[in-house]
């Protein structure tokens, strides 16, 4: 199979779906000729003109809402933050008004609009520019939650967001955009379904419940266990919202031990979550030993580089943690 | 009290049939009676939550409502029940879902404050002061989009125009030229804050011009002007852009139904009652032989048997079930 970078596989859903129907839009700041900030849109202006590929001031809540609006009145909206941390301008429009307005008004109305939005850190942007802040939006009933961690799932989940008759958040990992994977030719339209997470790597010791960037790590970390031969299985869950439960309850009652790994902070993290969908479950009485969290410490992500590669999940604390209940 | 200078100007040509002059007067009414009535049910103890009363402010819905059709798109305010009822929306469901009933415009779950009707253009009020803003900009994008020849009206008021919304919304909607008529109802406050308090100019219609937009300031109790207005405002933005039309009006009820108006005097609110716009419109349309006194009379009664319609159809309405909370909370 040929492989392309995550940024590619972005550009290629969202061009590929806008092929396919007229009515998909897409906005945000310096998307047009720039290419995006990640150079993600590259060569779609030229493409699709400016009448759907449409350059925003930088004005998130707007952008936010119109999309919305949009989404309302009968077009399919793709709209990019330039960071997600820049949610937080949008708020308004995306938990009180895109999330509430089918519930509200009694399903006489469907929102389907994509918010694509460069998440976490390790590219030294700072506080401002790094966060994870996925669990705010999950906390809000009528968004769906999205974050790929390869090439392949960026493409096939981004398309089916696209198709999705709800407000989605996607969540793309900036530090994964040059990373290269394989994915299936463009003749080759595949989707992958919201809700169904991914085993990335099988095992029956232990199970590494995570998402994005820390996907990929705690792959080095199963690798290096596998070498002891310890063999840790590594569930992707891919959608935060709506999750694949049973995925996660199977896992745990098969290797009896679960760590769960992400960047964001640990407290009030998704991590929680997680958690409690297993011990909650009738996995709890296959548990041999306690649910372990590895989250991100809770501080803003630093400036300094060796500071900011250890506020969030190492080879090394991940690691710790798996010691603890091997 | 300060008054508003703005440019105002008369749409003298514009031709309004008899039936036209009537409608708009029965739903003025129908608006009143509607809030006088849903007042009263809070008294009585048959509804929970608040409501936002428009009375006295009646014409500003109902005439920019009237001029439009009904694939032109509005947001509505939390204070909207005039712009609701001026876009055609069916006061019995209105009713109903006030009273949180099934049979509601959004089955018992949103209440008056998120009332909407899609199918008459009604894309929602609004809980969040400007929240609605943005949104009438992407409707208008559709609208540009979809080659339609419609506009959308973002309503919204004085105090929203503070919020970042108001300035974001109006700046993106200049810059790709949508057909949005973004209309300010100026009652003077935002809950207790009188606009010299929000704000330091005396004409909201001037913040128009930091996006490059054409501003109008209207006499807000003219329902005849504000509708002969909204009809050119309608062929000007779907030429130009957006505009901003702000309408000086008045709020007689306080703010929501638990607001005890220490901020103003007994003086100022019966200095407006009198510039009452129904009694305006009424005094208006007999001077002008469009209406007898027996005429209007018996629109006053139809509108006031639609309310006790209105309120025996909620109130014999089912109440929605616990079974189907996640109903629509996602689409399929
Ligand atoms: C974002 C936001 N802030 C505050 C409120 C509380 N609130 C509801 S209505 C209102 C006053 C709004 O004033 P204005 O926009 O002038 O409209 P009016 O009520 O006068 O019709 C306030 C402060 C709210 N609902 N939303």
């Amino acid at each position: 199979m040929r492989e392309i970078t995550y940024a590619d596989a972005i550009r290629e859903a969202m061009s590929e779906e806008m092929r396919r129907d007229e009515n998909i839009i897409f906005m945000g700041e310096d998307i047009g000729l720039y290419g995006g900030a990640f150079g993600v849109s590259r060569g779609m202006f030229e493409e699709f003109g400016e009448e759907r590929v449409l350059d925003t001031p930088i004005t998130e809540m707007a952008i936010t809402g119109a999309a919305a609006g949009a989404a309302m009145t009968g077009l399919r909206p793709i709209a990019e933050l330039m960071f997600s941390d820049f949610m937080t301008l949008a708020m308004d429009q995306l938990v009180n008004q895109a999330a509430k307005t089918r519930f509200q008004f009694g399903g006489q109305a469907s929102v389907p609009m994509v918010l694509r939005a460069p998440g976490g850190s390790g590219t030294g942007a700072a506080e401002q520019h790094s966060q994870s802040l996925e669990a705010w939006v999950c906390h809000a009933p009528g968004l769906k939650v999205v974050i790929p961690s390869t090439p392949y799932d960026a493409k096939g989940l981004l398309k089916t967001a696209i198709r999705d008759n709800n407000p989605v958040v996607f969540i793309e990992q900036k530090l994964l955009y040059r990373t290269k994977g394989e994915v299936p030719e463009i003749e080759d339209d595949y989707t992958i379904p919201l809700g169904v997470a991914d085993i990335k790597r099988e095992g029956k010791d232990l199970t590494i419940i995570t998402y994005g960037r820390m996907v990929q790590r705690s792959l080095e970390v199963a690798d290096k266990y596998a070498e002891k031969g310890i063999e840790i299985e590594v569930i992707d869950i891919r959608s935060l919202v709506p999750l694949d439960k049973d995925c996660l309850i199977q896992s745990a009652k098969k290797t009896g031990k679960v760590v769960i790994v992400h960047e964001a902070c640990q407290t009030g993290g998704f991590g929680g979550e997680l958690s409690s969908v297993i011990v909650d479950s009738d996995a709890f009485f296959y548990l041999d030993a306690p649910v372990k969290r590895v989250g991100g410490l809770d501080v803003p992500i630093p400036y300094n580089p060796n500071l900011e590669a250890l506020v969030v999940p190492t080879i090394d604390s991940i690691s710790a943690a798996i010691d603890e209940i091997l | 009290m300060k008054n508003t200078k703005g440019i105002t100007s008369h749409a003298k040509s514009v031709k309004i049939t008899k039936e036209k002059y009537l409608d708009m007067y029965l739903k003025m009414v129908q608006t009143r009676k509607f809030e006088e009535k849903a007042a009263r049910l809070f008294v009585e103890g048959k509804v929970h939550g608040t409501a936002h009363f428009c009375i006295g402010e009646e014409a500003t819905g109902i005439g920019v409502c009237s001029a439009l059709e009904n694939e032109d798109y509005i947001l509505q305010t939390h204070r909207g029940h005039n712009q609701g009822i001026g876009k055609n929306m069916d006061i019995n469901k209105m009713m109903a879902e006030f009273l949180g009933k099934e049979t509601g415009y959004c089955k018992g779950k949103g209440g008056c404050m998120h009332i909407a009707d899609f199918s008459v253009g009604s894309l929602g009020a609004n809980g969040i002061v400007g929240g609605g803003i943005p949104l009438a900009v992407g409707a208008g994008l559709s609208q540009k989009y979809l080659k339609k020849d419609n506009i959308t009206v973002g309503f919204f008021g004085d105090g929203a125009s503070n919020e970042g919304t108001f300035h974001e919304a109006l700046n993106l909607a200049s810059v790709w030229k949508l057909p949005v008529l973004f209309v300010c109802t100026n009652n003077y406050y935002g809950m207790s804050t009188h606009v010299s308090k929000s704000m330091n100019i005396d004409d909201i219609s001037v913040r128009a011009s930091s996006y490059g937009i054409k501003g109008l300031a209207l006499d807000g109790n003219d329902v005849v002007n504000i509708y002969k207005e909204t009809l050119k405002a309608k062929e000007y933005v779907k030429e130009n852009g957006p505009m901003l039309m702000v309408l000086n009006t008045y709020r007689w009820f306080g703010h929501s139904k638990s607001d005890p108006q220490a901020y103003r005097s007994k003086e100022e609110v019966k200095e407006w009652k009198e510039k009452c716009p129904i009694k305006r419109y009424s005094e208006f349309l007999i001077k002008e032989g469009l209406a007898s006194k027996d005429d209007l009379e018996a629109l006053d009664k139809q509108a006031e048997q639609d309310i006790i319609n209105a309120v025996e159809f909620a109130e014999n309405s089912p109440e929605p079930k616990i079974e189907n909370i996640f109903d629509d909370v996602y689409a399929d």
